[in-house]
């Protein structure tokens, strides 16, 4: 391990017990001094500093951010409102990292989002944040009164005559409304329902005007990038991609947990270093690396590196970074069975293979667990599995949602085809 | 552009389409739900997956949604191919999962697009055994049924509704497999097109109410292309008939005029052909008053000997066709014939016609596609749907392109043009008397007076010409208002005036006159829309004649004593004491027309007319586009055209056909000359056989009638049209003018439409329906000079029609389902005056005008000015008044105690 790998960036300024991070503290710690940089640079050579550190989108998407920052025209050509978005709608299954981030160090996710205003030359900032995230949203809150009194936010950011405003909206509750375009839809005030694209946000998003979406644990390291430095920042990294990330463990570990690790971690070293490996009496079975919507990775993956290509290779995605295990005394049936509810019910209901497929999904694991599976229920799953995928569907959502059916479907054939023959779950 | 759909290759005239277009323009069966060719793409179905490969050597192709595709240079296009195959079949067993499959008992069954997408996309079999999701109904008021567990969640009805048609009742609710589409709370539907749901939704989930009342299935209607006669737009149309009954209205698509759509009123108006009070007998008035039967013959006897006097006048009808009123014309003499109109409205009706004459005119087509609006005076909502659905879209057009050029999105991307607009509107000026259905497209309505109203349109064609006569003692902030008006048509590519009769001013009318005089010394692209109050008013125009008080005058001087009135009620068109006194001055009375009204009940001999479903005719529409209207099914004797009862008591005239009276026509005015070429000849047969106007499916003819006489009878003959009224004929697909209803084969529903149009959206195979037959002149036009506004009577308040698009049409309230969404008669006030009265909302009042006292509850408006009150106009239950005119209102004293009348 290199001692690079050591430093926490994102997480290292948080207090032991929990309590946020104020500004005075803050400062002390360093805080503000990206922003500070960032109001000395062009915005041109914002974006080209974060991308040198080859920031990933840590929403599960992975975009390159400093790329997706260039794509945006520049107010020459597209004269205007444009606008900054950071979504913290965080509700995917076995997901808490950046409620992490924002009840911990609130500042940090504000000066990134003032760094990622100056980078695209917004003015204005919306901060959508899950509406179930009571306690973050205040801190946020809190955090954002503190910043506006000392002038890093508002009308005249830190005398520089550049204006950022920045609010702070909760979310209705919607799995979907995590969609960045979706996202945008409820914070017009529509329904939650995804667009079409191209045209990307960047070029027509927020009210059809540029828009740039990042999620919270990527806007946090934007300071870290601004004040120190792409190389330093590239160095974090065990792997191709810049920085850390936040890695989280749920399920029947010993110690389950989130921590901050260098982008690359072997998976083995987070499952067992880190979580303190299964529960006793308990054998791992396979896990889900990045939430619900990625696919299993098996013993045989265990070293797999945690960055976004190594994943990709090992046949899943990074997603979140926020693994969920399951073991040899749980049901996969049951666990897929609970997923697949989740995502029928959080359908928005635009497109078909989602509003209609995933519900027939949910229904069929559910006659399968519950004893009452039939022959060509398989069947009926696989043809899901096969059908619906990107460009077949609206959005990510569905395709998103076959990713564990289709492991589960590969891996655990044999407790299916138990479930249908001897008609009840064997774990129960 | 060239493109290879299943290996052969085609050349894209149009690369502007998305390959869903492209596919179904080319013939190919693309199956759809969500796309629709006005509402355009929005990728929400996934049913129209195809396949396209980047160029010959991709040999793996990927899924993509056509109707979302932009076609591409040597694009590789295959719709057959078997995953594309069973994507779209999987898309409609997923469709199909939550279907009540109740089809024996839809009133869909039959042309139901769900019906047809299912056969044609190959799901035959149900896999699923789990229970179908279910909904709660609402009752949407008389003209749509609504049964949401038929949904197939396609939002085609939101997207229309709300989006299109500005609704906004109509939204989606709850989410995942529960998507709800509804109102907030059961209760009519709001928005006048209400009734385009039936036809955009593709299954049975909106039907038309008024059918299910008389139900029958499409392949047992008989149908026939159609003119709406409800407003002077001319909506083409397909009314249904079986079993003697009119059953429904449907959408005849028109490129130029309604496209795919209809109002409410146009639609559901047709059931006053089935009405009680239809005149289906030549009726004689005897000596206890009564009216008697009598034979045609015995009628027609009678009219000749009535007749014989010599001293003739015959009134024309607005609302009759052409050719009835140039019958008419024919019988009296041009001399002798009059339009049955007040001075007031006769007036509006000869200015109209006039700058009809002078300046290039808006199909409705144009209107939708202006980039500047200023609509002068017309609550067109009201008087001309339609035009009120296409000025929506004006309303929007500007933005819409400068957005898809700026970020490149194609016209046909629905769901990124409305991210990138949003609430962005155009430039649309709005100046009207009162509220409108309109005023959330405009930036701040304006309003004021008729006579103010024209001030502010004279002060815009100031504005835009110098030359151009100014408005002296404008108000400042009216000044100001002229200028950005100017400013913004000046600067548009394609500026529109709109304006018309309804607000009683030939001032106005005058105004939008200069306006487009002014705009088009510049912009050749500058269009003026006129509205006409009813179906034939510009063709009424065409035939000049007197006005009522001309009739009354000849009537006194004994230059006539005999009055033939050619379907028209005047008490409808004009004050009560006129009319009464010219019935009273004719010794004889004659008149014709196919509902009783207060005007046949003053006449001494009725004869019995054909509605539009029985009679062929020509009407001519607002901006002077004539267009044939076919019967239905033929007149039951003695009931017949009013042409042919006309030409049957005029001597020396010999029309036994309709193409004998269109001859007659042709050659009696330059006006007319086009009235014989504006659809295929009688003799017109396809691969040597008439058009059918039943479908091949046509069922029971052998035993409709067995419980008559068992013999079945022939099919009526139809020497007038190359239509039959039989289910024999050719089965191909007639020239536009002559089609009678959409099918195709595997499109039994009317998405169909496209298999008749040379390309998605475009013009008719075989032609587009009518020709415009008055074409502005090519002199430049000049100014009206401003006229002080001038009013009747004595008052303080300035009583300005309100129109009902539910109410102020003569015909279509005998529609049950009109009738009960029509007002009841109200006066409606401003805040400041109704302040000063003492008058609350729903207060009872008393109206003074024009002579007469009318006790009326009073409606408070925002948007009526002070000094002003609104009086629904044409309303069954309120007398004719001419307006502008000023009066008074007072509240009404307390409630007389009992005992007293």
């Amino acid at each position: 391990m290199t001692p690079a790998a050591l430093e926490k960036p994102l997480t290292g300024r948080m207090r032991a017990d929990g309590s946020p991070v104020l500004l005075r503290a803050y400062e002390a710690a360093g805080g503000y001094q990206g922003l500070r940089k960032a109001l000395g640079l062009s915005p041109k050579d914002i974006q080209g500093e974060i991308h040198r550190a080859k920031l990933r989108g840590r929403g599960g998407g992975g975009f390159d951010t400093g790329v997706k920052m260039g794509l945006m025209p520049p107010p020459a050509d597209l004269p205007g409102e444009r606008y900054v978005v950071a979504n913290a709608d965080e509700m995917e299954p076995g997901t808490m990292k950046d409620r992490w981030l924002m009840e911990g160090d609130p500042h940090q996710l504000i000066e990134g989002l003032l760094i990622a205003a100056l980078a695209v030359e917004a003015q204005t900032a919306f901060l959508f944040i899950r509406g179930e995230y009571g306690e973050p949203m205040a801190r946020l809150q809190q955090a954002l009164g503190e910043a506006a009194a000392a002038g890093y936010v508002g009308a005249n950011v830190l005398g520089s005559g550049r204006r950022v405003e920045v609010y702070v909206h909760p979310s209705a509750g919607r799995y979907i409304c995590g969609e960045e375009t979706g996202l945008l839809g409820a914070l017009e005030g529509r329904r939650a329902v995804p667009r079409a694209k191209p045209p990307f946000p960047v070029v027509s998003g927020l009210w059809g005007r540029p828009t740039l979406i990042d999620n919270v644990e990527t806007l946090c390291n934007l300071p870290h990038i601004l004040a120190r430095g792409a190389a330093w920042y590239l160095g974090l990294s065990l792997g191709p991609d810049g920085g850390t990330k936040l890695f989280g463990v749920s399920g029947r570990v010993k110690r389950p947990g989130l921590w901050e690790l260098p982008m690359g971690t072997p998976l083995r070293e987070i499952l067992f270093d880190h979580a303190g490996g299964m529960a006793d009496g308990l054998n791992f079975r396979a896990l889900l690396p990045g939430g619900a919507s990625t696919n299993f990775l098996l013993d045989a993956h265990l070293d797999v590196a945690m960055d976004f290509a190594s994943v990709e290779k090992a046949g899943s995605r990074l997603g979140t970074g926020t693994m969920i295990v399951l073991d040899d005394r749980t049901c996969p049936v049951g666990m897929l069975l609970s997923m697949e509810r989740f995502f029928a019910r959080e359908s928005c209901g635009w497109c078909t293979p989602c509003r209609e497929g995933l519900p027939w999904v949910a229904n069929t694991l559910e006659a399968i667990e519950d004893g009452r599976g039939e022959e060509g229920d398989l069947q009926v799953l696989a043809d899901h599995v096969r059908l619906i995928k990107m460009s077949a569907t609206f959005c990510a959502l569905a395709p998103g949602a076959m990713e564990p059916l289709r492991g589960a479907m590969q891996y655990f054939r044999d407790d299916f085809e138990r479930h249908v023959r001897e008609k009840r779950c064997p774990w129960k | 552009m060239k493109i290879y759909i299943e290996n052969r290759r085609f050349d894209l005239t149009d690369p502007s389409v998305n390959l869903l277009e492209a596919c179904l323009s080319l013939g190919f069966d693309v199956p759809y739900f969500c796309w629709h060719p006005v509402l355009r793409s929005v990728g929400a179905c996934r049913q129209c997956a195809v396949k396209v490969f980047k160029d010959e050597a991709d040999t793996r192709g990927r899924i993509v949604m056509s109707c979302m595709t932009a076609p591409a240079e040597g694009m590789r296009v295959s719709v057959n191919d078997d995953e594309a195959r069973e994507f779209r079949a999987k898309v409609i067993e997923w469709l199909m999962l939550n279907h009540p499959h109740d089809c024996p008992i839809c009133d869909e069954g039959g042309e139901c697009h769900l019906q047809d997408v299912t056969v044609m996309a190959g799901h035959v079999r149900r896999q699923s055994r789990f229970p179908k999701r279910t909904h709660r109904n609402q009752d949407l008021g008389p003209l749509v049924n609504h049964e949401m567990n038929r949904c197939i969640q396609c939002y085609r009805c939101v997207r229309f509704y709300a989006d299109y048609a500005g609704g906004r009742d109509v939204g989606v609710q709850g989410c995942h497999d529960g998507v709800y589409f509804g109102r907030p709370s059961p209760g009519p539907l709001e928005s006048e097109f209400s009734g385009n749901l039936v036809e955009v939704c593709p299954t049975g989930v909106f039907t038309d109410k008024s059918l299910k009342r008389h139900y029958t299935r499409k392949w047992d209607l008989q149908t026939a292309p159609s003119v709406c006669v409800h407003c002077g737009l001319g909506c083409n149309t397909f009314p249904g008939q079986r079993y003697g009954t009119l059953r429904r209205v449907r959408t005849r698509y028109h490129r130029e005029v309604n496209g795919y759509f209809l109002c409410d009123r146009g639609r559901y108006g047709y059931e006053f052909v089935n009405s009680p009070r239809r005149i289906l007998q030549a009726l004689l008035r005897q000596g206890d008053n009564a009216l008697a039967q009598v034979s045609a013959e015995e009628a027609i006897r009678l009219a000749k000997s009535l007749l014989s006097s010599g001293k003739c006048i015959g009134l024309g009808s607005p609302r009759a066709t052409l050719e009835s009123n140039f019958a008419l014309r024919t019988l009296v003499s041009p001399s002798r014939f009059f339009h049955p109109l007040a001075v007031s409205q006769h007036l509006l009706s000869g200015s109209s016609l006039s700058l009809l004459r002078r300046f290039p005119l808006a199909s409705l087509r144009d209107v939708s596609q202006s980039t500047a609006v200023f609509l002068l005076g017309e609550d067109v909502s009201n008087t001309a749907p339609l035009l009120a659905l296409a000025l929506r879209q004006a309303a929007v057009r500007a933005p819409r392109l400068a957005k898809a050029a700026l970020l490149k999105i194609p016209a046909w991307h629905e769901a990124a043009l409305r991210t990138a607009v949003q609430e962005e509107k155009g430039p649309f000026f709005l100046a009207a008397t009162g509220p409108t259905r309109l005023d959330d497209l405009a930036a701040a309505p304006y309003r004021a007076a008729p006579g103010d109203l024209a001030a502010l349109g004279f002060a815009v064609a100031h504005a835009l010409d110098p030359a151009a006569p100014a408005v002296p003692n404008l108000p400042p902030a009216a000044a100001e208002l002229a200028e950005r008006i100017a400013a913004s048509l000046k600067s548009a590519a394609a500026p529109l005036i709109v304006s018309g009769p309804s607000c009683g001013s030939e001032a106005l009318l005058h105004a939008a006159a200069n306006v487009a005089a002014a705009l088009g010394k510049t912009n050749p692209q500058a269009r003026l829309c006129l509205t006409a109050p009813e179906c034939n008013s510009v063709g009424l125009a065409l035939l000049p004649g007197g006005n009522l008080a001309d009739v009354l005058r000849a009537l006194r001087d004994g230059s006539a004593d005999t009055l033939i009135v050619l379907e028209s009620d005047l008490y409808r068109h004009a004050d009560a004491a006129l009319v009464d006194e010219i019935f009273t001055a004719a010794k004889h009375v004659i008149v014709i027309d196919s509902l009783a009204n207060a005007t046949t009940a003053r006449a001494e001999l009725v004869l019995p007319a054909a509605t539009f479903a029985e009679s062929s005719g020509t009407l001519v529409n607002n901006e002077g586009r004539a267009q044939r209207s076919y019967a239905v099914c033929p007149p039951k004797a003695p009931v017949q055209e009013s042409w042919r009862w006309l030409t049957a008591l005029t001597p020396n005239v010999s029309w036994p056909r309709w193409e004998d009276i269109l001859a007659a026509m042709a050659v009696s005015s330059g006006d007319f000359r086009d009235v014989t070429t504006l659809g295929p000849a009688a003799d017109f047969r396809l691969v040597g056989q008439k058009i059918p106007r039943q479908p091949h499916r046509y069922s029971g003819r052998t035993a409709m009638t067995a419980h008559i006489d068992v013999r079945e009878p022939a099919p009526a003959a139809d020497l007038d049209t190359p239509l039959a009224f039989s289910m024999e004929g050719s089965p191909l697909n007639p020239p536009g003018p002559l089609i009678p209803r959409y099918w195709s084969p595997r499109w039994n529903s009317d998405q169909g439409v496209h298999k008749f149009q040379i390309e998605v959206a475009g013009p008719l195979q075989g032609g587009d329906p009518g020709k415009r037959i008055i074409e502005p002149s090519s002199e430049p036009a000049g100014y009206f000079a401003p006229t002080p506004p001038a009013s009747e009577g004595d008052g303080e308040i300035l009583f300005t029609p309100a129109w009902h698009v539910f109410g102020s049409e003569e015909l279509s309230v005998h529609s049950p389902g009109i009738a009960e969404l029509a007002p009841r008669p109200y006066v409606a006030l401003g805040p400041v005056d109704a302040g000063r009265l003492g008058v609350r909302d729903g207060a009872p009042v008393t109206v003074t005008l024009a002579g007469r006292t009318l006790a009326l509850p009073a409606r408070i408006l925002e948007a009526i000015p002070p000094g002003a009150a609104a009086l629904p106009a044409a309303l069954a239950d309120l007398p004719f008044f001419s307006l502008p005119a000023r009066g008074s209102v007072s509240l009404a004293a307390p409630a007389a105690p009992e005992g007293r009348p």
